[in-house]
């Protein structure tokens, strides 16, 4: 638990990142200073024109210096271990036993081993393949696809190779999504080569189904949502809107991202979907961010499995095998198998939380929310989207500071700047276009305690106070992190340099004075 | 080294309170005076200073009156009217010497503006008149000074073109609103939100335009008659087609215009008895699909092409800046508007569309 801002306040030393005055690498050299020299390391071997005449200009220095340097940098970009309310992400805790397992158990495999000689991860495999189907009610999972857009374009393909199948592609052309859907969907279904009509929000914070009405026919080809939506809202209509696109003769895919509220509460396949997308790195406990390795589980049910990409972990027997076998395949989304530790890592998290663990998770996270939602709603300055309507909102509230920046001039990007000064992560604002102005989307799922969110909620009250008090307080924030708000030199190509080579062309003047 | 023009028209606002819909009436200020009226204007403007001047020490250039707090050179006549003539002759005399125009007024102040920017300055509205149909007014005053600050800081100064928009004060006075597309205006890129239309961060609207156009010329038919409406968006378009007017509309057939600023009754001619498709874009910062702007698209015309289909195309982000969530017809005739409200798709890029309630 994070202590109270209270004591916060009262410690004059406060919170405050590293902070280095730290030179570039190459500003650090001293010729002749190395780490360890192998004395008999091979040269190697290259063809004659291969070979560099002079050798690379490399910064000279020691290995202590080295590790100094970049521990420096890594203390100043990495430091932070606040709290983090990270909406329409869902971000909780990986649980570090998660990075042993694999390391004890995957790290000396790999997928071109024969299938006999990997029979633990396969069967790991198909019982979370299993585990899933329960959660959803599909009928086969995948886990090839590298993330949540990628499991949503798998989806763009299968409907492809779906209507292909039934000579209905020419005619199908158009797949529906809503404006609060996360983007990848309309993104990948024009990658797909699919036309994209989005649907707009009205009064009760959703498309009604008029709207949907007024598009669904015979060019439909799939509905690409996720509910709740980006805003927390759920929309009680889904039945009904995936037995209209049915009728049509479209696919219904149901985005999970944000399953974190109704985990064991509701089954996609019971909605009437014919498949859904979970994501490993958030909802299931495995490590995400920074670009790394994540995993889109992709399930569907029976009438989509023959499109499913290969391999599928299949049981034969008392044994598992991969079936490559699949003529109907719409081939690799990735290699592999995807990313096999993060499945590993999700696995484990699912079987330690269990189905009442699941039930637990996903109550306590809609209670936090609304906990959250009711500070929040007595909060100076602060207002919810869609104010006038009494829908429940589920794991996530999106909430406005407007009023804020219209009494004070300080925008949602400052105050959250101010509250990185508190050990607050920066907000999660809204995807784009905003529909709320000066947007921002907490979500506290299961992990953050009553204790946590009330720091966090007192973090914002208090730097919205400072707002009206000492509005420059505010916009000149951070003032406790290791660098300042970032200046307009990042827009100017003819300043920034991202290599020292280029560092040098730019800023010939500071290269000279050194 | 950069400066601001900063242009305060003293009576904007004034019609506002005395409940009138504008303050274009010649002796609206004496009228305000017997009332015992002050205009907002110099004061929202000194607000917009006093924001600008945390991002920004440039030099300001203000006139014809001046903001009753903050540092600036006057320029132009001295005055106390504030009449359209004043407002041009300041912009006139900042013209090569500023490189924005902050302005407090509304509309009518707007369109002033554009009249003497002749060298084409980008300008900024802080919102203080009655009308503000225009796009180049920014949300709050705190907010115009702050996009005006960060304008002139930024390196690369990026602007976006805008409609400038005005009622048409004889319809009004025939008792019928009608907004009239004036010009477009040259504004700073609205990267924040801090315009009218609270849009969002980097999404490229730009592109997704010029996607959507190139997409939409793709798909174009021989032998239907396109109908093109007015407005920035609608240029790019007609430019494709080997040029067009701007403010006009224009008609288009084979892959080129072949009609420019046409008006209703040469219209009704032209469509008549042909398969007709029209193309029209979000006019200004109000909704508006039919009757603000392209007026020349009557009933009549819609009636004489034999209600045909209606195209928008319109940037996402001007779209989710509209509150409530909405598009708006008023052609003037009722039943014509009841019977075109429902939900129409929007072209907002190359094969994306979003679905707007359309209401009368």
């Amino acid at each position: 638990m994070t202590a109270s801002l209270k004591n916060y306040l009262e410690n004059s030393n406060g919170y405050h990142a590293a902070k280095w005055s730290e030179p570039v690498v190459m500003e650090m050299t001293g010729t002749g200073r190395r780490g360890v020299v192998f004395e008999d390391a091979p040269a190697p071997k290259l063809p004659g024109k291969a070979a560099r005449k002079n050798a690379p200009v490399l910064p000279e220095v020691t290995e202590h210096d080295a590790l100094r340097h970049y521990l420096h940098l890594s203390q100043m970009t990495l430091g932070m271990m606040g709290v983090s309310l990270f909406g329409t992400c869902t971000m909780k805790y990986n649980p570090r036993i998660g990075e042993r397992a694999t390391s004890e158990h995957l790290k000396k495999l790999h997928p071109l081993q024969e299938a006999e000689t990997l029979q633990g991860v396969l069967e790991l495999y198909d019982n979370f393949s299993d585990f899933l189907c329960e959660v959803s009610g599909m009928d086969q999972f995948i886990f090839q696809a590298g993330g949540g857009a990628d499991a949503a374009y798998t989806h763009a393909c299968l409907t492809r190779a779906y209507h292909a199948s039934r000579g209905e592609l020419q005619q199908r052309d158009q797949i529906i999504t809503t404006i609060q859907t996360h983007p990848c969907s309309p993104a990948t279904a024009n990658t797909a080569g699919f036309e994209v009509i989005t649907l707009s929000l009205e009064e009760n914070g959703y498309p009604s189904i008029e709207q949907l009405k007024s598009v669904v026919g015979p060019r439909t080809a799939a509905l690409m949502v996720n509910n709740p939506d980006d805003m927390g809202i759920y929309n009680p209509d889904i039945k009904e809107w995936v037995k209209i696109v049915h009728e049509a003769g479209g696919l219904c895919f149901y985005d999970h991202a944000n399953f974190n509220g109704v985990m064991s509460r509701l089954r996609a396949r019971e909605l009437g979907f014919d498949a859904c997308m979970f994501m490993l790195h958030k909802t299931f406990g495995a490590p995400k961010g920074g670009g790394g390795p994540a995993v889109g589980a992709y399930g569907c049910a029976e009438h989509l499995v023959p499109f499913l990409p290969a391999p599928v972990v299949k049981k034969d027997g008392d044994s598992y095998v991969l079936d490559e076998d699949r003529p109907q395949s719409i081939g690799r989304v990735r290699e592999f198998w995807g990313n096999a530790p993060q499945v590993m890592k999700a696995y484990a998290w699912a079987r330690a939380m269990g189905a009442e663990g699941l039930r637990e998770a996903a109550d306590i996270s809609v209670l936090a929310n609304n906990y959250m939602d009711w500070r929040l709603g007595k909060t100076k300055g602060v207002s919810r989207s869609n104010p006038g309507i009494d829908a429940p909102r589920m794991e996530m509230t999106r909430h406005s500071v407007d009023q804020v920046t219209q009494d004070t001039g300080c925008t949602v990007f400052e105050i959250s700047n101010r509250m990185t000064d508190f050990g607050i992560d920066a907000l999660w604002l809204s995807h784009e276009p905003w529909l709320v102005p000066e947007p921002f989307t907490p979500e506290a799922g299961e992990l953050w305690s009553k204790e946590d969110i009330d720091y966090w909620i007192d973090v914002l009250e208090h730097v919205i106070a400072e707002a009206y008090e000492d509005a420059d307080l505010v916009k000149t924030a951070p003032h406790n992190g290791p660098i300042k708000a970032l200046t307009s030199a990042l827009d100017e190509p003819s300043v920034w340099a991202t290599t020292w080579r280029a560092y040098e062309r730019k800023h010939p003047s500071k290269i000279a004075a050194e | 080294m950069a400066r601001l023009g900063l242009i305060i028209n003293p009576v904007a606002g004034l019609g506002g309170a005395m409940g009138r819909k504008g303050s274009d009436e010649p002796d609206i200020a004496v009228r305000a005076s017997v009332e015992g009226r002050l205009s907002q204007s110099p004061e929202r403007a000194a607000r917009a200073l006093d924001t600008f001047r945390v991002g920004c020490s440039v030099e300001v250039l203000a006139g014809p009156v001046l903001p009753p707090r903050g540092e600036v050179t006057p320029v132009g006549p001295a005055t106390l009217l504030g009449t359209a003539a004043d407002t041009e002759a300041c912009v006139r005399e900042m013209q090569g010497k500023v490189d924005l125009i902050l302005f407090a007024g509304g509309d009518g102040t707007a369109r002033d503006i554009c009249a003497a920017n002749s060298g084409g300055i980008p300008i900024l509205g802080i919102p203080s008149g009655v009308k503000m149909h225009s796009g180049v007014f920014a949300r709050s005053p705190e907010r115009a000074g702050r996009l005006a600050a960060d304008f002139l800081t930024d390196p690369l100064r990026r602007t976006e073109m805008v409609e400038v928009l005005d009622l048409d004060e004889e319809e009004r006075r025939a008792g019928r609103l009608s907004a009239r597309l004036y010009t477009v205006a040259r504004t700073p890129l609205n990267r924040r939100g801090d315009r009218q239309n609270p849009k969002a961060g980097s999404s490229d609207t730009v592109g997704e335009m010029d996607g959507a156009i190139a997409a939409y010329l793709r798909a174009m038919k021989t032998e239907t008659l396109y109908l093109l409406g007015p407005g920035a968006t609608m240029k790019v378009l007609k430019d494709r087609l080997g040029g067009g007017s701007l403010l006009g509309v224009d008609l288009a057939e084979g892959g080129r215009i072949t009609g420019i600023d046409l008006d209703e009754h040469t219209l009704i001619e032209r469509v008549a008895g042909r398969k007709v498709r029209i193309v029209v874009t979000v006019v200004g910062g109000q909704g508006f699909v039919l009757g603000r702007g392209n007026q020349q698209i009557s009933p009549a015309v819609l009636r004489a092409a034999g209600m045909p289909r209606i195209d928008v195309i319109c940037g996402a982000d001007k779209l989710a800046g509209l509150n409530p969530q909405e598009l708006t017809i008023d052609t003037g005739d009722p039943a014509l508007d009841s019977r075109l409200s429902g939900y129409w798709p929007v072209i907002t890029g190359p094969g994306r569309s979003l679905v707007m309630r359309v209401v009368a």
